[in-house]
């Protein structure tokens, strides 16, 4: 009997107490997620206390005519920040860039490139070029080398009371064209307040690109300047309420990090690692993705939170007046306009779940001696695929549109859109698409043939802002699934995605003949066994 | 004829059995899930179990290659063509019939012909391909990095192939089980150990 009941202790512990052991031991330790990530180290720019009080250098309490003698006074003291600020993107609107399947290099930016919004800047200067760092580029004739047509006070400022007047190529309201909106801006109480650039300071622009708010980013816009931690974990006003320059660390102005919508190299960016590490989350498996995920694609489920961004731009539809021959609009169900006289129909949308895309950081562009090879046009190309080594998968706002292009020289065309006065040629006053094609084609240099028709194209816009709390993260089977958010994207197997139907077929119809079989055997099995009995 | 009482599986054998066992199962679980073929643990936690099954299993399958080395049980699964013909006839006919089953049960010769040939296809087969295909799954994740490789379509393929034919193992060996001189003889020996045998000196001497 002592040994039955030793060969039973025995039993229950090989048979059921050790294989249980290690079957909890797994459940416990490896079932869940620690939540736990790698701490971040940063210094925001709102610690940056002001070494000076501006307010009492005697040259700033001059009596000022007009912005350029305010740069003049700021060159005064800040020596050499001219040099600086005359060097980068911001002043320049072009890059010297590299493209992959170009042949040496181009120049390529704001200043030349074509868009699917209006089309492009060059030529429509008194509306565009009022986001120009400079003050009065207003045609061809700006002098990119003079000091004194620098903007400080644009980025500076710090009252929120100094603005560039709309059609004015980046000029403030002066005595003679000052209005209730654009009053002229008191100088002296703007350069004695100025301070590293906040959120409004780039916003005025960035959030406004394509003509209102959040139209072309659908990541940055206004919503930003307070908005909740749901919205945007970084800039939330109940929480860390970060500038723009604290990501985008910058340096003898050379501001880190850039869109690819005009640029295409992978240089000077400005990175999520650069504060998180690229193992931030306590977890290799979750890490690991790093290798092939960009951080926003699970950060950031969806972008336009808050207000509408432009999803489609139907420029074609464009020009229908009223009775009057006065330009119309119409708005859809959340009073975004959906039908402009002067730009056409839009789709807009807001909680947008972005398209996803390989991008290993450089990008090509439709450049303005291109032709049309494929429809719909790619205003632009991120580069990647699975095998690229540098290639991850991006989220992207997809801006899809159909705009005005010469059928015989199979080119996207730049239009003339904006003029103060009618009778000048531009489309948004006379309504002439033919006039407005030609006179823009030719600001730009580039041939017109005189016939025109409206074609697809698409613009690809990676998503970086707006990254959700950790808990709306992006979870695993939104893509691992059958069908997920990468469903798109189908040059490498995604596991939980992607399976081979003839090992699927195969291996339920093996299982449903061994079931078969066993049943078959066992049934035969009892009944041959009562005859027997 | 006498009947005695023999221990057929060791302690060690009856831990590495119900282990696997638990893990198979675990693995199967959670895989099939990861392949989004049901949903039970939610993907995430399945992924991170499959993970510790899978070290744990290789860890098992470890120690148990040890030991079948040392104790040289590994002759069990040494395929022999004797007695085949009978087995495969008993249990298309014979089983029906109650006749005696044609092999006897040794400590050192526990497994049928078939079940000799089965196990060793298991061995050398399902389990090192399952293993290998798993762990350059588990740490192929992208091309390059770490291992070079065009992707995971052929390790995926093939580890899920290993799965199906191990569902397949599964529910033949779980009818098997039933086939022993009662329906839970069988069970009964591997939770035990030890299992009635008649006592055959000469079968024994002869199958060492």
């Amino acid at each position: 009997m002592k040994s039955r009941g030793k060969n039973f202790l025995i039993s229950l512990l090989v048979v059921f107490i050790l294989p249980g052991l290690v079957i909890y031991v797994i459940f416990s330790y490896y079932g869940k997620r620690i939540d736990q990530h790698t701490p971040i180290n940063v210094k925001f720019s709102a610690d940056h206390v002001p070494s000076t009080d501006h307010s009492e250098f005697e040259i700033l309490q001059q009596e000022f005519n007009d912005p350029h003698e305010v740069t003049a006074a700021c060159i005064s003291c800040h020596t050499s920040r001219d040099d600086e600020i005359m060097a980068s993107a911001h002043w320049k609107w072009e890059r010297e860039a590299e493209i992959p399947g170009r042949e040496g290099t181009v120049n390529i930016g704001k200043k030349n490139l074509i868009n699917n919004f209006c089309t492009g800047a060059a030529g429509n200067n008194g509306s565009c070029m009022r986001c120009h760092i400079g003050l009065g580029w207003e045609d061809k004739s700006f002098d990119f080398a003079n000091s004194k047509n620098v903007d400080c006070l644009v980025c500076h400022d710090q009252t929120e009371t100094y603005l560039k007047k709309s059609g004015e190529a980046g000029l403030p309201a002066t005595t003679e064209n000052a209005s209730l909106k654009f009053p002229v801006p008191n100088y002296n109480y703007v350069a004695q307040n100025v301070g590293l650039p906040k959120k409004h300071n780039c916003g005025v622009c960035h959030f406004a690109g394509g003509g209102g708010n959040n139209v072309k980013h659908g990541d940055l816009e206004e919503a930003l300047l307070s908005c909740s931690f749901e919205v945007d974990v970084h800039m939330a006003s109940d929480s860390l309420d970060m500038n723009c320059i604290d990501c985008h660390k910058t340096e003898k102005h050379n501001i880190t990090g850039k869109l690819y919508s005009v640029s295409s190299e992978n240089k000077n960016r400005a990175t999520c690692e650069e504060c998180h590490t690229s193992t931030p989350h306590m977890d290799k498996i979750l890490d690991e993705h790093y290798y092939k995920v960009a951080c926003q694609t699970c950060h950031i489920p969806k972008y336009a939170k808050v207000n509408a961004t432009k999803m489609y731009w139907d420029w074609s539809s464009a020009g229908r007046l009223d009775d009057e021959g006065n330009p119309i609009s119409e708005s859809d169900a959340d009073g975004n306009h959906n039908y402009l006289s002067i730009k056409g129909n839009f789709v807009w949308d807001d909680n947008v779940t972005p398209e996803y895309y390989w991008f290993n950081g450089t990008a090509d562009h439709y450049l303005s001696t291109d032709t049309i090879s494929e429809i719909p046009v790619k205003i632009n190309t991120l580069f990647g695929e699975y095998q690229d080594p540098e290639a991850k998968i991006w989220p992207v706002k997809v801006h899809r549109g159909k705009q005005i292009y010469d059928t015989e020289n199979k080119t996207l065309i730049s239009l003339k859109l904006f003029a103060k006065n009618k009778g000048e040629g531009a489309y948004w006053k006379d309504f002439d698409y033919d006039t407005a094609a030609y006179l823009g084609m030719k600001y730009n240099n580039r041939p017109y043939s005189g016939s025109y028709d409206f074609v697809k194209t698409e613009a690809f816009w990676p998503i970086n802002h707006m990254v959700s709390p950790k808990d709306e993260t992006v979870g695993c089977i939104e893509c691992h699934s059958r069908v997920g958010r990468l469903a798109e994207i189908n040059d490498f197997y995604l596991p939980g995605r992607d399976y081979s139907s003839i090992v699927e077929y195969g291996g339920i119809s093996l299982i449903i003949l061994s079931l078969l079989g066993v049943f078959g055997h066992g049934i035969i099995r009892m009944f041959t066994g009562r005859k027997n009995n | 004829m006498k009947t005695q009482k023999i221990e057929l599986y060791s302690k060690f054998e009856r831990f590495w059995h119900w282990t696997q066992g638990g893990l198979v199962i675990l693995l199967g679980i959670t895989g099939f899930e990861i392949h989004n073929s049901f949903k039970l643990f939610g993907f995430e936690t399945s992924v991170r179990l499959h993970s510790a099954a899978s070290w744990a299993f290789l860890i098992l399958i470890a120690m148990a290659i040890f030991w079948l080395f040392v104790t040289g049980q590994y002759k069990n699964f040494i395929p022999t063509t004797e007695n085949l013909k009978a087995q495969i006839n008993y249990y298309l006919s014979g089983i029906f019939k109650h006749a005696a089953h044609p092999t006897k049960k040794t400590k050192l010769s526990k497994l049928n012909p078939l079940q000799r040939i089965v196990y060793l296809a298991l061995i050398i087969l399902v389990f090192p391909v399952q293993l290998i295909s798993g762990f350059l799954y588990m740490f192929q994740h992208y091309p390059n990095k770490p291992i070079e490789m065009a992707g995971l379509q052929t390790v995926a393929t093939i580890h899920v192939i290993g799965a199906f034919l191990l569902v397949v193992f599964l529910i033949v060996h779980l009818y098997l089980i039933t086939t022993g001189s009662t329906p839970l003889t069988n069970l009964k020996a591997m939770i035990t150990g030890f299992e009635k045998m008649e006592e055959d000196e000469e079968l024994i001497k002869n199958q060492v």
